[in-house]
């Protein structure tokens, strides 16, 4: 047969005279380069185009979620230890908060390309969408961070008064409240979307996104020398939770944890999840009398808390291009069929 | 205003891309480039910021009906125009937090280009991948279902410009009542794989963007049983919920010891 597929336009004319003959061809055509074609068909896709849009953020937002659940825990941390009389580490988690509610809005706006864009988000407000909620939050915790330093620091400053102090607690509180929501609004937010890995990962995103945040600040507050029993306690119980969370990623086995498990975003999931997860937890259990070994325990556990949020982002964009990890969802009958 | 939608039919569709061009020069939609995909005559491949109609080409080893076409393989090949869904309850206006995407007067989700803000939320919580940023410009773009046009009593570019009639433009209830009709005269005539896609039992509600289409949806990257992005919502926050409660108690924890 492959004699007769070649392509001259001798062939061609021999193909032509007999279709006007006989109506019909008796021989195979011609065989294109790179045939066979993709064919849209209900197991592939229509031609395995991705049916979903990828996420069109660019890097400044994952170190976002990262700055601003950081800040986040750290008002909730400037919060309670007020509240214990730890005035000393309050003062710091308190300027660590208002640093991230700093740097934040700065990450937004490179996202969205100028400044003036961001306040169309304060146009409406919109229970619904976790991106209106987020961004009131980040209005309400900035603004209630800075006042809470600025009452902190002028009570320090001699100028405390009864009204002052009143002040600064409802500021703490109110930061504290909006911190949590600040901390946690990104997970449900990539939960409330259409992105399988996303959407089917909308219970467990926020527990992530929390460990990695509260972990994050207790290390941020060791790594400015705070290395007391609390923040050990908290590096220890974070990180042991960022183990459970990998191996339970990695146990289940879903077709829709792929993006988690291979490729360059399954990789950086994992080496965020190492990094933070067991290496950390080792370094505080076996040297947990070293200063140094705590250092690095810390370092680690930010650096796999920043990898975390990269790698989460990644994985919604190789999710976003499968067009059978959304098939799946939707028809769960077929999904013995299809699975290769 | 009448409630209006887009029928649109891959049985009666040609091809021509006729819908395509109206569409971009009305809307002044910039050019996608030249690209060679080889999936078929299909060389734009999926709905963007700048494609708002999107002619599908799919090659399928099945016979087209009661169509005998003389080869040993069966073949068939089918052409259908895509578009924005208009959903019901749409996932884009669901989560747009400035605004910007709204509901019009005659049942359309229309993005207002001056109060969008890019921030690329709608555009992950489609869940038929039809609203895309426009990089260049910073904001998102999708079908205006000619909100223009409408308002002044015509017809959208690409309904008009279509001379098969495979998009007629109406009235919902009457599109789809049509539609029915269309699919009962194509399995009468053999074709008997022809359905409406028009999601209406799932949480979308229903779309302002009716088809009648050959075999499984799916082959046209349709999703089978779309769901707006809102529906998690409860489980997402109580999720995140009991993570909140769960750090505040390690939080006390660790400087209560």
């Amino acid at each position: 047969m492959a004699k007769e597929t070649q392509i001259t336009e001798d062939r061609l004319d021999a193909l032509r005279e007999e279709a006007a003959r006989t109506g019909k061809l008796q021989h195979e055509g011609i065989v294109p380069v790179a045939s066979p074609f993709p064919k849209a068909i209900s197991a592939t896709s229509y031609n395995g185009n991705p049916v979903l849009k990828a996420p069109t953020w660019t890097w400044q937002v994952p170190l976002y979620f990262f700055v601003g659940g950081v800040a986040g825990i750290s008002a909730v941390i400037a919060l309670v230890t007020h509240v214990s009389g730890n005035v000393g580490l309050m003062r710091v988690a308190l300027w660590i908060a208002l640093a991230g509610a700093l740097i934040s809005p700065p990450l937004l706006i490179a996202d969205l390309g100028r400044p003036a864009r961001f306040l169309n988000m304060l146009r409406v407000f919109k229970l619904r969408s976790a991106m209106s909620i987020g961004a009131w939050t980040l209005v309400g915790f900035s603004s209630a961070a800075a006042l809470a330093v600025a009452c902190h620091e002028l009570s320090l400053g001699g100028y405390g008064n009864g009204a002052l102090i009143l002040l600064e607690w409802l500021a703490e509180i109110f930061a504290a409240f909006s911190g949590l929501i600040l901390a946690s609004y990104t997970s449900v937010l990539l939960g409330m979307t259409a992105i399988p890995v996303w959407s089917e990962n909308r219970r467990l995103v926020p527990a992530v996104f929390l460990t990695g945040a509260l972990g994050s600040a207790a290390a941020m507050l060791e790594l400015l020398g705070f290395l007391i029993p609390a923040t050990q306690f908290i590096g220890i119980v974070t990180s042991t939770i960022e183990t459970i969370i990998a191996i339970i990623i990695e146990w289940r086995d879903r077709y829709v944890d792929r993006p988690l498990r291979e490729g360059a975003a399954g990789w950086l999931t994992r080496a965020g999840s190492a990094v933070a997860g067991p290496t950390s937890l080792l370094l505080r259990i076996f040297w947990s009398h070293s200063p140094g070994a705590r250092y690095i325990a810390a370092l680690c556990f930010v650096a796999g808390a920043l990898i975390a949020r990269y790698a989460w982002i990644a994985a919604g964009r190789v999710s976003s291009r499968d067009p059978q990890a959304l098939f799946q969802i939707q028809r769960p009958e077929r999904r013995a069929a299809t699975v290769t | 205003m009448a409630v209006s939608a887009f029928l649109t039919d891959a049985t009666l569709c040609i091809g021509c891309k006729a819908c395509e061009v109206a569409c971009k020069e009305w809307n002044h939609i910039p050019a996608d480039g030249f690209t060679f995909t080889a999936n078929s005559y299909d060389n734009t491949n999926n709905l963007g910021a700048s494609t708002w109609r999107h002619v599908l080409f799919l090659e399928q080893p099945t016979p087209l009906g009661p169509q005998v076409t003389g080869t040993e393989d069966p073949f068939r090949w089918i052409f259908l125009s895509d578009v924005c869904k208009h959903c019901a309850n749409a996932g884009c206006l669901e989560a747009c937090p400035t605004g910007a995407i709204i509901r019009t007067e005659v049942g359309s989700v229309y993005v207002q280009p001056d109060v969008c803000n890019g921030c690329g939320y709608c555009v992950v919580s489609c869940p038929f991948g039809v609203v895309d940023k426009n990089h260049e410009v910073g904001t998102a773009f999708k079908c205006t279902f000619c909100y223009d046009r409408q308002r002044e009593g015509l017809m959208p570019a690409c309904a008009k410009a279509c001379p098969t009639q495979s998009i007629r433009f109406g009235e919902i209830n009457d599109l789809r009542q049509q539609a029915q009709i269309r699919v009962e005269q194509l399995k009468q005539r053999g074709y008997s794989d022809a359905r409406i896609y028009d999601p209406q039992e799932t949480s979308v509600g229903g779309t302002h963007a009716l088809f009648v289409i050959l075999g499984e949806p799916e082959a046209y990257n349709f999703p089978p049983s779309p769901e707006v992005p809102t529906i998690h919502m409860k489980s997402a926050w109580s999720a995140a919920l009991i993570s909140a409660l769960a750090v505040l108690l390690v939080v006390g924890l660790a400087f209560a010891l």
